[in-house]
């Protein structure tokens, strides 16, 4: 089960995620101190530890337009949290994908703070309001760096396949 | 069956006779562009090495661009601590095209990447920078990605795991007013189609107006089209590319073009007579929240910013120049320029443009992202308003969330300066 503990609206941009004046900092081990910067009291409670690993962000349309910025989804998987919403942006759908964040793209979802959703693969259950939402599947391009565990090892295999067959074949 | 610009160019860069919207594919890369976020994409890139007991080395030094522009000079010891790390990965890894801070050849990345030379037509373009659509204005398939991505860009010289997008063809016909630039079209475009409107897809352009645009106003459609959420904003390659190619960005040899087959397959076409779009102006807090100029009413503008990759080119300067040229910027504002390149600056120096600007009260800033994004120079105050040309107005963009951004042409802002508040050009700024 996995709490709501923050609901946003629509066109949720990277800005109001990662502020653009943090951009300096860029290691995924120090961004999650900003994440959600401008909103101090939920910015506040990351800090603290108060939210619980695997906790809900619950937002609307487009979630992620604007920036390619990573911090936007490195700062969210430092605190392990879940973003479902009705649709992302493109490039922070893929950033997201390649770090291992986890979203869930539930185009009618609905609920408030503090809800209760159990997520399923193919939906949504809002234990709180009882009511069902349907769940869209990533984009299938993505699928195999799901299912490797991010980007980078997914690369990694990658390269090992090109780059160490070579390096094989001189030894 | 016909393709589509795009779809053309990635059956070329994967060696196919054609391919279709929603095929997966892995296209090579042409060209692969980072800014001070190379040091992210530095750091993942090092972390794909890590116990594969290969050499990190990246699959072709001369395909990496690498441009230091968003927080130039440094304004912090962290960002300059970043720029170091970038600067000795370039050597290391023998890059070239690298454009440090400096008067002779710095700039944004996405004005430094066409006047170089560095895009041409047909081939796919990455960036970690959204404004990456930009590049589309030369005919090349380029989108943006984050820092991994380009991580793995730089390791296998392709990008991983691309769904060939949709298209939606853009027709605009007709012929713009006077004082109505390509930014006033795209702003129209996007309150049109809205802030997702274009999401996951391309937005090909066409029709006489596009024809007649020249590269620079190209530059500002394709950049913006991100704005749509679009993937990419692309521009077939015409004549004027070629110009654009030939005498400003200095490209020798023969330039290879071609357009979209003519029986494509779009996913829609909108058409737009460019006569009837009048001066337009984003309002606070999204891109997509577009009026006429004339429509807004009252607004006392604090700070008009004209620059940045979107609207910091010669001919955008030349519009503010001719506005403010032996006039005085209303009291109590403050204005700032960002020509988008230092080959921009010294053109607009030597054609008197900024001499024009400074002497009417505005303060010229070295080339750069500046303001733009709120973390290096010209924040806002609580409750100030700024009227800029760039492309982005999300709460806090400027540096401060209890401020509020409107977007506009650079006619609307230089007119705009002249009298304080949001002004229409046409009405000469009086
Ligand atoms: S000028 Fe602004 S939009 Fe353009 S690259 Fe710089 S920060 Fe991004």
């Amino acid at each position: 089960m996995a709490r709501v503990v923050l609901k946003l609206g629509d066109d949720i941009s990277t800005d109001i995620i990662y502020p653009g004046r943090f951009m300096a900092t860029v290691l995924p081990s120090e961004t999650p101190q900003y994440a959600f910067a401008d909103y101090p009291e939920f910015n506040e409670k990351l800090k603290n530890r108060e939210i619980p690993p695997g906790s809900v962000v619950v937002a609307g349309k487009n979630f992620g337009c604007g920036s390619s910025r990573e911090q936007a989804a490195s700062c969210l998987k430092g605190y392990d949290l879940i973003v479902v919403a009705r649709n992302f942006a493109r490039i922070f759908m893929q950033n997201a994908i390649n770090l291992g964040l986890r979203l869930v793209v539930c185009p009618q979802i609905e609920a408030e703070e503090g809800d209760e959703l159990e997520i399923r693969p193919d939906k949504v259950i809002n234990k709180t309001s009882g009511q069902e939402f349907t769940v869209e599947p990533l984009p299938a391009a993505r699928q195999a760096i799901i299912e490797a565990g991010g980007l980078i090892p997914y690369t990694r295999q990658r390269l090992l396949a090109m780059r160490g067959k070579k390096k094989k074949s001189r030894a | 069956m016909g393709m589509t610009m795009v779809e053309k160019i990635l059956a070329r860069a994967t060696g196919q006779k054609s391919v279709k919207a929603g095929q997966v594919l892995e296209p090579e890369v042409s060209l692969a562009m980072s800014h001070e976020n190379g040091a992210l994409v530095i750091n993942q890139f090092l972390e794909i090495f890590k116990d594969t007991g290969l050499k990190p080395k990246v699959w072709d030094p001369d395909k990496i661009a690498l441009i230091l522009d968003h927080r130039v000079p440094a304004e912090s010891s962290k960002t300059a601590t970043n720029q170091k790390k970038i600067r000795e990965f370039v050597a290391a890894q023998k890059i070239k095209k690298f454009h440090d801070i400096r008067g002779d050849e710095g700039g944004i990345c996405h004005q430094i990447l066409p006047e170089s030379g560095y895009v041409l037509p047909g081939k796919v373009v990455v960036g970690t920078d959204s404004h990456t659509t930009s590049h589309g204005a030369l005919g090349a398939f380029s989108f943006g990605i984050g820092a991994t991505e380009m991580a793995s860009v730089w390791a296998l010289g392709r990008v991983l795991n691309v769904e060939v997008p949709e298209t939606i063809k853009v027709v605009a016909t007709g012929k713009f007013s006077p004082y109505v630039l390509p930014k006033d079209f795209i702003l129209f475009l996007i309150g049109k189609i809205t802030a997702e409107g274009a999401n996951f897809k391309v937005l090909e352009y066409h029709g006489p107006a596009i024809e007649k645009m020249s590269t620079s106003g190209r530059l500002t459609v394709c950049n913006m089209s991100v704005e749509a959420g679009a993937t990419s904003g692309i521009v077939p390659p015409d004549k004027e590319t070629l110009r654009y190619l030939k005498e400003e960005a200095r490209v020798k040899g023969k330039v290879e073009v071609f357009g979209p087959d003519p029986g494509a397959e779009y996913w829609q076409v909108i058409e737009i007579e460019v006569s009837k779009i009048e001066p337009m102006v984003a309002c606070p807090h999204t891109v997509d929240n577009v009026m006429p100029v004339r429509k807004v009413g009252r607004v006392k503008v604090d700070q008009i910013v004209i620059g940045s990759c979107t609207n910091g080119r010669l001919d955008d300067l030349a519009v503010a120049a001719k506005i403010l040229k032996g006039k005085k910027i209303a009291r109590g504002l403050r204005m700032l320029v960002f020509p988008a390149s230092f080959r921009i600056y010294q053109q607009a120096l030597q054609l008197g443009y900024l001499a024009d600007l400074v002497k009417a009260g505005a303060v010229v800033m070295n080339p750069g992202c500046g303001c733009c994004l709120g973390v290096h120079q010209g924040a806002l105050g609580d409750g100030e308003v700024a009227l800029s040309t760039t492309n982005r107005n999300f709460k806090g963009r400027m540096g401060n969330p209890k401020a509020e951004v409107y977007l506009c042409s650079p006619a609307v802002a230089a007119a705009s300066a002249l009298t304080g508040y949001l002004t229409d050009p046409r009405k000469g700024g009086k």
